[in-house]
């Protein structure tokens, strides 16, 4: 058997080789953003793409979020398949019209005559203590459209693929790269390539309860998990992916075997997605519960700058660590 | 250089029928709304034909189109059929939109018509992306974008302007200007009302039209678009005036009677009849036919929509995701599928 080598990769390396191999593959493909060419990505995620690939495909853009955006969605209609940046979630509410009343509406508005095959990449994420303004997680709130899907890459097989699915579909698709991950290094096979982009994932298998994650928190909920089964309580990880729409199914199934659930999520608990996959539970498999759903959520509050009060404002393995030993009996 | 329009017996009847048909065809959707076939927002651009029609005569085939939307005339002028636009008012499936989009949200990919935009600069954005994707392929087209007066007081109108400008695309931008943002008019929204010269300021070609005349305006469609197929946006300012209201909604208190009564003295449509008329171009029998085969065919488009079908309501959430469309029966012949298919075989 030929075992593909292994390459160690971190998960910014790991995005920048799928845009450079999207690049490469399909000449309609272009890079456009704020910073992505002459400063090589406000993250670094397209450092050297621009010597390799030139002005025309790494695309500078002014600071007009609105404008760019939606003029990768013009593009993606003239048959183009542009990858739009924007630099965190946060600015993308510049070009909230472009993705809202456009992207997501367009293809149903014109009676299914159009395709909007764009992506559009942000970082998403809080941990880096840049305060209120670079730091929340709005997945939740733009998950809420019809019309858009969203991907959240928490792994380095992930980041490296999910643009390529992303790309092939006629539809517009948001990747949310969680800040705190682009330094995450580990091994993928030189040759990875493309993966699914409609299912949720089992990370860690167990029997007592699901952790329900996704992004930046399944870091989280894995430190919680192991941190569990020193007590004995085998807690299986499932990391969402696909945002919108949600794989429903494997939440359910996973419930269904396990009988509990805590959903770790960044967003703000109030209408998150928490909310949404808890609600979703409750629907499908109430009658499987044996304790109600729990949410460990971001404090209600805009990120605060000092690190102490930013990590008391993000769920933490202990907070989800706390939650699954109330339910399951064994805080006491 | 451009040659400037000829008024020719053929061309300026051409543009006559042109407006007319704008006009009647909105005549009768009043009319069709006040019956409650119509419903929602309709915006009518009565008075502003000559923009339209004007500009499209400088279009081809292979240009683009996005529109705000007060878009009816832009759409029948550009080639999407009365029948279909009229059957997107009714909201049925035989409309441009499969009866999705309504009055405000006309599209037609046949005839590169991409909106239909309602939300005021949205469709600005999407222009520049269109003419994006146009230059990175190698293809020599124009995306002419019509907007009002009041999207010039909206950040996309900027950012837009000087991303186009910046990169060299090849848009053409057709400012609307009827004065009024809805019920505001434009000197109490613009701190510079000279929108020309706003629009000079991103470095590229810009100048004021007669919106009124129709033959001016065509006359700077085609030098614009030379300039746009040469490689260099450009943007027009064509001083135009609403006869009717904003909206079916709309009482029309911030304007007085005296002013709409004065614009209506510079009715597109009569100016151009009186035109052809002292240029012994048009006599009353060509005015009668004109007349009667616009009626035709608002009338016909108007059994067409009656006719049409509404979408069953299973349809509901379908397009929400794009799906392929379903073969015609012709192509599943060409593709060798199902013989048992009776619409194969037939």
């Amino acid at each position: 058997m030929s075992a593909s080598a292994m390459v160690t990769v971190t998960y910014r390396e790991a995005i920048r080789a799928a845009i450079r191999e999207a690049l490469v593959a399909d000449e309609r493909v272009f890079l456009m953003g704020e910073d992505v060419g002459a400063y090589g990505g406000c993250f670094g995620v397209s450092k050297g793409l621009l010597d390799e690939f030139g002005p025309e495909r790494i695309r500078d853009a002014p600071l007009s979020e609105s404008a760019f955006v939606g003029a990768g969605i013009g593009a993606a209609m003239g048959g183009m398949r542009p990858i739009v940046e924007v630099m965190t979630v946060n600015f993308c509410l510049l070009a909230l019209d472009q993705i809202i009343d456009n992207a997501a509406t367009i293809t149903h508005m014109s009676g299914g005559q159009f395709a909007i095959p764009l992506v559009i990449r942000m970082t998403t994420g809080a941990g880096r203590q840049v305060a209120a303004q670079h730091s929340h997680s709005l997945e939740g709130w733009l998950a809420h459209i019809p019309g858009l899907k969203l991907l959240a890459p928490a792994t380095l097989k992930d980041a490296r693929g999910m643009l390529a699915p992303a790309l092939a579909d006629p539809n517009p698709v948001l990747i949310f790269e969680h800040g705190s991950l682009y330094n995450m290094e580990g091994e993928l096979p030189a040759d990875a390539g493309g993966c699914d982009i409609e299912r949720a994932a089992i990370r860690r298998p167990g029997t007592h309860v699901t952790l329900v994650a996704y992004g930046g928190t399944l870091a989280t909920a894995l430190v919680a998990a192991e941190e569990l089964a020193a007590d004995g309580i085998e807690a299986e990880v499932l990391d969402l992916r696909v945002l919108r729409p949600l794989d429903d199914s494997a939440v359910i199934e996973s419930v269904t075997r396990t009988h509990r659930a805590v959903i770790v999520d960044e967003g703000w608990r109030s209408g998150s997605l928490a909310a949404e996959v808890s609600a979703r539970i409750m629907e499908q498999a109430f009658y499987e519960l044996d304790a109600p759903v729990a949410r460990v959520c971001s404090a209600e509050v805009p990120m605060p700058y000092p690190h102490h009060l930013e990590q008391a404002a993000l769920p933490q393995a202990g907070t989800v660590v706390a939650e699954v030993r109330r339910m399951t009996g064994a805080d006491g | 250089m451009t040659v400037a329009p000829r008024l020719d017996r053929d061309h300026g009847q051409h543009l006559l029928h042109q407006m007319l048909r704008v006009r009647r065809f909105e005549e009768k959707c009043v009319e069709l709304y006040s019956a409650a076939k119509i419903r929602g927002f309709m915006h009518l651009y009565i008075g502003e034909e000559a923009v339209a029609v004007g500009i499209m005569e400088a279009l081809e085939p292979k240009d683009a189109i996005v529109a705000t939307y007060r878009e009816h005339g832009h759409a029948l002028v550009r080639g999407v059929s009365a029948d279909a636009v009229m059957a997107e008012m009714y909201g049925k499936v035989e409309g441009c939109s499969r009866g999705r989009g309504g009055s405000m949200h006309l599209f037609d990919a046949a005839t590169r018509f991409y909106g239909g935009n309602a939300i005021v600069g949205g469709g600005l954005p999407l222009a520049v992306g269109l003419a994006l994707a146009d230059k990175l392929q190698g293809r020599e087209c124009v995306t002419a974008c019509f907007f009002g007066d009041g999207a010039v007081a909206e950040g996309e109108f900027h950012e837009s302007m000087n991303l186009a400008a910046l990169w060299r695309l090849p848009v053409l931008f057709c400012c609307e200007n009827n004065l009024y943002a809805m019920g505001t008019a434009i000197e109490r929204y613009e701190s510079e009302t000279d929108l020309a010269l706003k629009a000079a300021s991103y470095e590229m070609p810009a100048w004021t039209v007669d919106g009124m005349d129709v033959m001016a305006v065509e006359g700077a469609a085609r030098k614009a678009a030379a300039e746009v197929r040469g490689g260099m946006p450009c943007f027009l300012e064509l001083r135009t005036y609403r006869f009717r209201a904003h909206s079916m909604y709309d009482p029309d208190l911030y304007r007085s009677k005296e002013e709409i009564e004065r614009w209506k003295q510079h009715d597109p449509i009569a100016a151009l009849t009186a035109q052809l008329q002292e240029a012994g171009l048009l006599s009353a029998g060509d005015i009668e036919e004109l007349e009667r085969s616009v009626a035709e065919e608002v009338e016909a488009a108007i059994a067409f929509a009656e006719a049409g079908t509404l979408e069953p309501v299973e349809d509901l959430e379908r397009f929400v995701y794009w799906e392929p469309p379903l073969p015609t029966p012709a192509e599943e012949v060409a593709a060798g599928g199902d013989s048992t298919d009776e619409s194969a075989t037939a």
